[in-house]
């Protein structure tokens, strides 16, 4: 069991308790306690379950590379999962639950999986999950769904409480981990007169250095680190951050930073965490080494950790982790926990070197303090289920077969080091894999290169291969000095400082222990504790015929857990590599992918929620609406009226309602939101010509005329109205979805084929309140309001006029998209609500309705006027749709034209737009299709057509309908079948599609 | 994220700042061209390992057009010019043919 030391603890604060709950259980901690340190204070070394077998785990490492002790934290509103207790740093009130387990952490049952271990080999949810096919959806897929995940989901009605912000920065060097390396660094690129911005992802300065000791300058480290720190605070061109890890490393120099600015007190207001999207010209990735485990037979059980890990507890957290602790290695640096436990005053009964001739100079220093170092021996087995009973010491060149007994309560492993090579590797710097220290270190020869074709990711310290604390220092100095100079900075830096720490003999490689381990041994032996996968897994996926180490990786899930391998990318790939006769190198690594650890997603949205998630676009009109119960539909960023429902009136109801007050006196529709494109110059004409189908440059000034436009792939686009204003000038209406969209259709023509013609666009979309006035009365209303002259022979139909209305500078067009009378009048934004009101007060004598969008829908439908991306979708081309006499047969060219002509648009068996009448009178499915006799090759039932537009009809008092028929227009009559979800039909006839006042004798009056 | 200088305002743009608009210098054919011709205005890319000629917009931005010459393997630019021409400046053809020896694009070489 662990406690608290008497001695030690250099990052805490005695005097300080912090009161936290674990479990609902009441523990106390110290300030400067991370999670998992204040949890072993309190004895609590069982932190979590695995996922696979729910397998008791304690915590193995001490930092962001942690696998096994992950929490939920917070609850309700703050509820986060698979929070590593080893970042997480503790704070009066931290609520902490452990996950994976039913009923407890203590008694789990899911814990039987072990033992059905056997059953649940590598490639399992494969093998598995496959037959019977009928079991997927009743059986698997549920029982998938339950066990999936390792933390608690938050409730879905959730709301995150945090605030959360981006913040741009830009810098010349970038220098990432602070680590001593980081410092010196940062240190060197700053004094050559480079602006440097140093990020480190604990809350302290030095890394590891002020736990593995060493002096610098002959000082202790933490002397150096603290005035180095100060050295830096000082200088104007430098910014530190701590609590920020960079994240990830992209294109042309971005990187991501991630700042937790208020995780270790909530208490404090400002935002929870930053995102910081930096530029830098210049990045140095001084992120370290990650110590690896060895794998041994229960190298997971809880009180088996990393060397390095149980090194920082003791000293920085003053842990004793165990009373009697076995060290096993196959380096140097384990030595030094031998050597911190022992002083400590802790009993280390054995170190276990799998070096047959041991270490070097840490080794003499061990045994002169009285320690038993076995040279060649090495762990067979670890005894113990929550805890750690005892090891079974063996030769580590046999099969374990032969052991004594070791008493103990904790094993702390190394297995070597593996400099953090994610960073550099992110943006494309590859690998070179160095045999002496069994590690992959960047290959300085391919370094990732940015937008000039030159190198900007340099890397330093221990991320660079080095171990050695005075060639850290050197390799750091060199590499801020060379990042400084290559974004020009001309200053020279201090020479590194000089640095003593005793010199250590090589590793020997050790991917099994031991080295002949039969199955049983290897089906302990875990590479990957979250996910369970052990040596035996990758072996069997080996033997099963996965070669890559991609695919391997997605086979046993070795690597896929929210730890993303930190711990078991090297043990996997060269157990993999042995299983399959190959060097390491060969087999190669994984793709490390950004982000180095899991950013929260609050950081990533940043401030874009709630309302300003997507800003809406608010017609003048909109505080109107919004008042009078407008039932909203968004349309593009826009929202839009769908209908405006009294009080205890349906939608539906709404909608009828509307339709028929319209159609039988007077309607208002906010049309603001239309496109609206000003193409002004001497080429405007010509230019109109290309972009629509049909000829606008014969158009007269004080005319309307409807147009179509098409991609340059004949499909057709968008569709409105263009009134010529002058010679020069044209107004182009679109839609609603279609102005953005179509300006820049527009602006790319003219800037990238036609860069000669004198032609102007300019978007004015927002600069119109528009309001159709539409009815029998319509024209009555706005004689009532006064001012310009709106009688049929001053204002015919397609024409428009400037004037005021009501004293209200309007521009009024005489085009009608319901069949009615119509105008659509535009006035300057700012009076747009003014105008509106003034419409409806001077209406109310002819119970003026405002209507929605469904409304617009259905009289345009009722019309057989077709709507873009109903009766289009990408797919259609105007003569699909009847609409030849909009094409000019005149023009040589127009975008679309060329398309237009081949053989398949020419088909005479393309689908062509009719209108369709139920027999019964009821409304086709929207986008139903129609069926026609037999199947196609793959079995499939014929079709030979669909419903595109489908709505009941007020005026007609029945369901109407537009649709693209097989033929459509030859078969006037014919009564054909259209699905009607599930094995439903509907039969209906074909018709024109214009079902209402075809002759136009309304709107025409 | 890549960084492209608009060759308009000067200003060193963030690919969200941009909207990407597929290969650069393509010749129109229109009404009366061979399908072979046509087709291949339309639909036929070209798909380098290496240099490719772009067409960028910088659309939150000054909104011009422009086209970009970059190597979709290593990200390296090599410069930007306006979109106004049918073809990349010598110049930067040249500079492109002396980073990178047996240089292809379509007709270029």
């Amino acid at each position: 069991m662990s406690t608290r030391l008497p001695t030690q603890g250099r990052l805490i604060n005695r005097d300080r308790d912090v009161a936290f709950t674990f479990n609902g259980t009441r523990l106390t901690g110290h300030d400067g306690d991370t999670l998992a340190s204040a949890l072993l204070a309190n004895g609590q070394t069982l932190m979590g379950r695995s996922f696979k077998y729910h397998r008791p785990r304690g915590v193995v490492a001490s930092g962001s590379e942690e696998p096994n002790a992950l929490v939920n934290l917070g609850e309700g509103d703050t509820l986060e999962p698979n929070q590593r207790a080893t970042t997480t740093e503790i704070f009066h009130g931290l609520k902490a639950t452990s996950q994976n387990h039913w009923p407890s952490l203590d008694y789990d049952i899911g814990a039987v999986n072990t033992l059905l271990a056997r059953f649940l080999p590598a490639g399992f949810y494969y093998k598995m999950f496959i037959h019977p096919r009928p079991f997927w959806k009743y059986v698997y897929e549920p029982f998938i769904r339950k066990s999936a995940g390792l933390g608690k989901a938050p409730a879905a009605e959730a709301r995150d409480p945090d605030r959360y912000e981006h913040f741009y920065a830009f810098t010349d060097v970038l220098v990432i981990g602070g680590g001593v390396a980081g410092l010196q660094a940062a240190l060197s690129a700053a004094q050559s007169g480079a602006k440097v911005l140093l990020l480190e992802q604990t809350p302290h300065w030095g890394g590891r250095t002020p736990v593995d000791g060493g002096t610098i300058d002959g000082k202790d480290a933490e002397t150096w680190i603290a005035e180095t720190v100060a050295a830096l605070d000082a200088m104007p061109n430098v910014t530190l951050r701590s609590r920020t890890v960079g994240a990830g490393v992209y294109d042309h120099g971005y990187v991501l930073g991630y700042e937790r600015l208020t995780d270790h007190a909530p208490e404090d207001r400002g935002p929870r965490h930053r995102l910081w999207r930096i530029r830098a010209a210049q990045v140095i990735t001084a992120t370290g080494a990650i110590e690896r485990p060895l794998s041994f037979a229960g190298n997971d059980i809880p009180g088996v950790m990393l060397a390095a890990a149980m090194r920082d507890y003791v000293v920085n957290y003053a842990i004793n982790p165990g009373d009697r602790t076995v060290i096993v290695t196959n380096n140097d640096d384990a030595y030094r926990t031998a050597i911190a436990l022992h002083e400590a005053g802790l009993k280390v009964p054995a170190i276990l070197d799998a070096r047959p001739n041991g270490g070097g100079a840490l080794m003499e220093e061990a045994k002169a303090l009285g320690l038993t170092v076995k040279t060649g021996a090495a762990i067979a087995k670890v005894k113990g289920h929550k805890a750690v009973h005892s090891v079974l010491v063996t030769q580590q060149d046999s099969d374990g077969s032969e052991t004594t007994e070791i008493f103990c309560d904790a094993v702390a492993m190394s297995g070597g080091w593996s400099p953090v090579v994610h960073l550099w590797s992110h943006c494309g710097g590859k690998l070179t894999w160095d045999a002496t220290q069994a590690a992959f270190r960047p290959d300085h020869d391919k370094a990732p290169t940015s937008h000039d074709g030159q190198p900007f990711v340099i890397p330093a310290g221990s991320a660079d291969g080095e171990m050695n604390l005075s060639a850290i220092l050197q390799n750091a100095a060199k590499a801020g000095q060379t990042a400084a100079t290559r974004t020009g900075a001309d200053k020279s830096s201090d020479a590194a400082p000089t640095a003593e720490a005793p010199d250590e003999a090589p590793l020997a490689p050790v991917w099994m222990m031991p080295a002949n381990a039969p199955l049983k041994l290897r089906a302990k032996a875990w590479l990957d504790y979250q996910n369970d996968v052990k040596v035996s897994d990758v072996q069997l996926a080996a033997q099963e015929g996965f070669e890559s180490v991609e695919h391997t990786k997605r086979y046993t899930t070795l690597g896929m857990a929210t730890d993303q391998g930190k711990l078991s990318n090297i043990n996997g790939l060269a157990t993999l590599a042995n299983a399959l006769g190959e060097d390491i190198p060969q087999v190669g690594t994984t793709t490390f992918r950004p982000p180095y650890t899991p950013i929260s997603m609050g950081a990533i949205a940043g401030e874009a929620r709630g309302d300003i998630f997507q800003p809406i676009r608010k017609t003048p009109m909109h505080d109107w609406h919004d008042a009078n119960g407008a039932h909203w539909e968004p349309v593009g960023h826009w929202r839009r009226p769908y209908a405006f429902p009294r009080k205890g009136e349906s939608v539906k109801d709404a909608v009828n309602r509307e339709v028929l007050a319209t159609r039988n006196s007077l309607g208002l529709l906010d049309a603001s939101t239309l496109g609206k494109i000003i193409v002004k110059g001497p080429d405007a004409g010509r230019f109109l010509d290309m972009l629509y189908t049909n000829m606008m440059s014969t158009l007269k000034p004080g005319n309307c005329r409807y147009g179509l436009m098409c991609t340059e792939n004949g499909f057709l686009a968008d569709d409105g109205v263009v009134a010529r204003i002058d010679e020069d000038t044209f107004l182009c209406h679109t839609t609603t979805g279609g102005a953005d969209r179509i300006h820049a259709h527009m602006e790319e023509w003219l800037q990238t084929e036609w860069w000669d013609w004198k032609v102007w666009t300019v978007n004015a979309t927002e600069q119109f309140a528009q309001v159709a006035v539409v009815g029998p009365n319509a024209r009555n209303l706005l004689e009532k309001l006064g001012g310009m002259d709106v009688s049929k022979d001053a204002l015919g139909f397609m024409e428009w006029k400037d004037g005021d209305l009501a004293g209200v500078p309007a521009r009024v067009y005489r085009i009608s998209f319901s069949g009615e009378l119509s105008y659509e009048i535009a006035v300057p934004a700012n009076l747009g609500r003014a105008f509106w009101d003034k419409l409806l007060e001077a209406g109310k004598e002819w119970d003026i309705t405002p209507y929605g969008t469904e409304a617009l829908h259905i009289m345009r439908a009722e019309k057989g006027f077709i709507m873009i991306g109903d009766e289009t979708d990408g797919t259609v081309i105007p003569q699909d749709l009847g609409l030849d006499w909009a094409i000019s047969k005149k023009k040589d060219d127009y975008i679309g034209k060329r398309a237009q002509a081949r053989s398949h648009m020419t088909d005479p068996d393309r689908w062509k737009l009719v209108g369709l009448e139920t027999l019964d009178g009821s409304v086709l499915k929207d986008g139903a299709y129609a069926i026609a006799g037999g199947t196609n090759a793959n079995g499939q039932t014929n079709t030979e057509g669909r419903v595109t537009s489908t709505y009941y009809s007020p005026t007609l008092q029945k369901g109407i309908a537009m649709g693209l028929v097989l033929n459509g227009p030859d078969r006037m009559g014919e009564v054909i079948t259209f699905t009607d979800g599930g094995d439903d039909t509907k039969t209906a006839r074909i018709v024109s599609p214009v079902f209402y006042d075809p002759d136009g004798e309304k709107q025409n009056v | 994220m890549l960084l492209l200088t608009c060759p308009y305002c000067g200003v060193d743009a963030e690919e969200t700042e941009l909207h990407a608009g597929g290969e650069a210098h393509l010749k129109r054919f229109g009404p009366g061209a061979s399908d072979e011709d046509f087709t291949a205005y339309l639909f036929h890319r070209e798909n380098p390992k290496g240099v490719h000629f772009e067409r960028w917009r910088h659309a939150n931005g000054c909104g011009k057009w422009f086209h970009a010459a970059r190597c979709t393997n290593t990200l390296e630019v090599f410069g930007t010019y306006k979109a106004q021409t049918t073809e990349p400046p010598k110049d930067l053809l040249d500079t492109i043919r002396a980073k990178r020896p047996g240089f292809r694009w379509r007709d270029l070489a």
